[in-house]
């Protein structure tokens, strides 16, 4: 096997819906919702996506669609866990098998078919050629040509980085996270933040949704989604809820499915392939074991500060735009 | 209002009035309440899609509880409900285990590898087959807690990521090492003669198909109800199950617990497996165990009992009935079998934000002061401590 810029190019393909969905998730950690229907939420996705698709003729209609529907679908854990104080983990389990059930309910009933729906006129999306790049030797053929979620999945991390870290709404929302009394005694609406974090966490999947069901393949069938939404969940962890960690979390298992993939042309067997990224993310975890994983705050410290002053001096970075605010 | 009103029946001292105010407590448990509003959904779903909800519902009735669908019923109560029992466990402690498909999977690997080349007599290779998914499956579940306890990684990525290799493992070695040749099905060779466990007799009333794993199921449910209402290990396991950090401060000894929790759970998760194996059709068949999601519907039938242990069971029962009843109504009416698995993640969907019971020191103690929704403060008696349904409150702040 050979590193090559074709196993660079499946590495970032496969990277894509797990990155979006990792993003959606580390928003609602730093929102302090501890969202694992990410799973779920991309399943929708993938079907809306096919879905929109097939009744609209066009792929992006069928982005469109996945948005929406699987924004609606975290719109029910957004009710559940931040108005009415059900435990996120057992709605968002009830939503993860809700959407297996509700997805295979519907490819009966509106395609008619059972497993997989595939159509030679299912709309994907078109993978696009930047233009220039794609003559370049090795960075062309391993960056250029993918479907433009790719691009769009790029650009979310570093729009994400960049709210979170320098735009109010980032701040107000890790203050939300972080100190819900502070931030609601400062005026700011913590359950209109969790919303909005939950919220887009659901857009994110949708396009992560659309993503696996339009760009990676163009088809839907039953369970597609095959525990990448917990991948994402590990990413999020592994990344400590950071957009440029959770990248480099997701990029670990992009490479991992995409040599995985290779190996499996070579004679390894499909089974150690489709385990490798799950037991690669066991690793990574078990390497990445800090103490400050044990009491599950995975977003207390954003850079590093001396140990001493780190814990007295966290609200601060959140009071001083939430003060401003009002 | 009935809250009001049960205090004076089951303060007289006719057993009818008493009766009558448990029968009341009932009918507006949050469960009973959960049931009735996934059904009306679930008839709302039916009707968008064009079916007809009273006969789709009826369907699955008759094909769960007519003659012939009760021995299919009690047949796939084995593998729900000790998946359901297996899942309770440590989620009667707030710990979720979202492994059972790997612990499951190994169980049935190890009792098909032990029946198929165990140089003893039959009745002692099936008693060795059934350990061993016993050991298979709490091995991999302690594993699970001990990533958890040593390295930090919460038990419920823990022991789900474990699932997968787990998963992916069995289907190797179905399709390699332990296939039967010449057949182009991925399924192991049959078991020896009399390496099974017996079934009930066809006259016996049961039907035929039922083996007596679901006496070792239905005695492994005992044993959690015994020693969850009457040993020290049982109060713990409450005891961190209401309140995990006054548990810890009483003393409970949360690595420990978690690792026998995960054990217990996981042994009886493999040793849901080997019962399969041991039954018709004596085979390890890959995607067998995993396809039809008996470690999903088991996770909810827990959770709709709160995980109390005989709750847990008529719950398993339950979705058994359902989902059974699921594959009748398919045939009947056309209605898609998947309508099952939506109700009955509507049930535990409506159960979880009516009572809030979930919500007691999970991650929202610390909700803002802002004033709770209206509906949230009429609901608030039914989570009452009075009412039974709502008695465990499994806080699943245990992650």
């Amino acid at each position: 096997m050979t590193f090559d810029a074709e196993l660079v190019f499946s590495a970032l393909r496969a990277l894509t819906p797990v990155l979006f969905a990792a993003l959606g998730g580390a928003l609602c950690e730093r929102a302090g919702v501890f969202n694992v229907s990410l799973e779920g939420t991309m399943l929708t996705g993938c079907f809306a996506a096919v879905a929109g698709s097939w009744y609209t003729g066009s792929a992006w209609g069928g982005v469109l669609a996945a948005v929406l529907a699987a924004t609606l679908f975290s719109a029910i854990l957004a009710v559940g866990a931040v108005s009415l104080g059900a435990d996120a983990v057992v709605v968002c389990i009830a939503l993860n098998l809700l959407a297996v059930g509700l997805t295979g309910f519907l490819l009966r009933t509106v395609f008619g078919t059972q497993g997989t729906f595939s159509d030679p006129d299912l709309k994907g999306l078109e993978p696009v050629d930047i233009p220039g790049l794609a003559s370049v030797p090795f960075v062309g053929p391993a960056l250029s040509g993918h479907s433009p979620l790719v691009y769009l999945s790029w650009v979310a991390v570093a729009v994400t980085a960049v709210l979170l870290s320098r735009h109010p709404w980032g701040l107000r929302l890790r203050g939300v996270g972080e100190a819900p009394e502070a931030a609601q005694s400062l005026g700011v609406s913590v359950t209109r933040y969790r919303y909005a974090a939950v919220l887009t966490s659901g857009a994110l999947c949708g396009l992560a949704g659309a993503q696996l069901a339009l760009g990676n393949v163009t088809l839907f069938s039953e369970n597609m989604t095959a525990g990448r939404g917990w991948i994402a969940v590990v990413a999020v962890m592994l990344g400590r809820a950071l957009p440029v960690g959770v990248l480099l979390a997701g990029l670990l298992f992009g490479l991992v499915e995409a040599i995985g993939f290779r190996l499996q042309g070579e004679g390894l067997p499909q089974q150690a392939a489709d385990a490798a990224p799950y037991v690669m993310t066991l690793v990574a975890l078990f390497l990445a074991t800090r103490p400050a994983f044990r009491d599950r705050r995975l977003v207390r410290r954003r850079r590093p500060a001396p140990p001493a002053t780190d814990a007295p001096s966290h609200p601060d970075p959140a009071a001083t735009p939430l003060e401003t605010a009002r | 209002m009935t809250d009001l009103t049960d205090p004076t029946r089951d303060g007289g001292r006719s057993p009818l009035a008493a009766a009558a105010g448990i029968a009341r407590r009932a009918v507006v448990s949050p469960v009973t309440v959960s049931i009735a509003a996934a059904l009306l959904l679930g008839a709302v779903i039916l009707a968008a899609t064009g079916a007809a909800p009273l006969t789709a519902y009826q369907a699955i009735l008759d094909s769960a509880f007519g003659s012939d669908g009760i021995s299919d019923t009690l047949t796939k109560s084995i593998p729900i409900v000790g998946m359901a029992v297996a899942l309770a466990i440590p989620l009667r402690a707030g710990l979720v285990n979202l492994g059972g498909d790997g612990q499951l999977v190994l169980g049935a690997l190890a009792a098909a590898a032990v029946g198929l080349y165990s140089p003893f007599p039959a009745p002692v290779t099936v008693v060795c087959a059934l350990l061993a998914g016993v050991v298979a499956g709490a091995l991999w579940a302690a594993l699970a807690a001990v990533l958890e306890t040593v390295c930090g990684v919460p038990l419920l990525v823990s022991s789900l990521l474990l699932s997968y290799p787990a998963v992916s493992f069995v289907s190797y070695m179905v399709r390699f090492p332990l296939l039967q040749k010449g057949s182009g099905i991925p399924q192991s060779e049959r078991l020896p003669d009399g390496v099974r466990l017996p079934e009930f007799a066809a006259d016996g009333g049961l039907g035929t198909g039922v083996s007596i794993g679901i006496l070792l199921i239905a005695a492994a449910a005992a044993v959690f109800a015994f020693v969850e209402a009457r040993t020290a290990a049982g109060f713990e396991l409450r005891m961190t199950g209401r309140g995990p950090r006054f548990a810890a401060y009483a003393g409970v000894d949360r690595p420990r617990l978690t690792l026998r929790l995960m054990s217990a759970s996981g042994g009886l998760a493999g040793l849901v497996g080997a019962i399969v194996v041991l039954g018709f059709p004596y085979r390890l068949t890959d995607g067998a165990l995993t396809t039809p999601g008996y470690t999903w519907t088991g996770l909810l039938a827990a959770l709709l009992a709160a995980a109390s242990p005989i709750g847990t069971v008529l719950a398993g029962f339950f979705f058994a009935a359902l989902t059974v009843g699921g594959f009748g109504m398919e045939q009947e009416t056309a209605v898609p079998q998947q309508l099952t698995q939506v109700l009955q993640a509507l049930i535990i969907l409506f159960l979880a934000v009516r009572t809030g019971v979930f919500a007691k020191g999970g991650r929202f103690r610390r909700r803002p002061a802002a004033p709770p929704p209206p509906t949230a403060t009429a609901e608030d008696p039914a989570g009452d401590p009075a009412d039974p349904a709502a008695d465990p409150a499994p806080a699943l702040g245990g992650r």
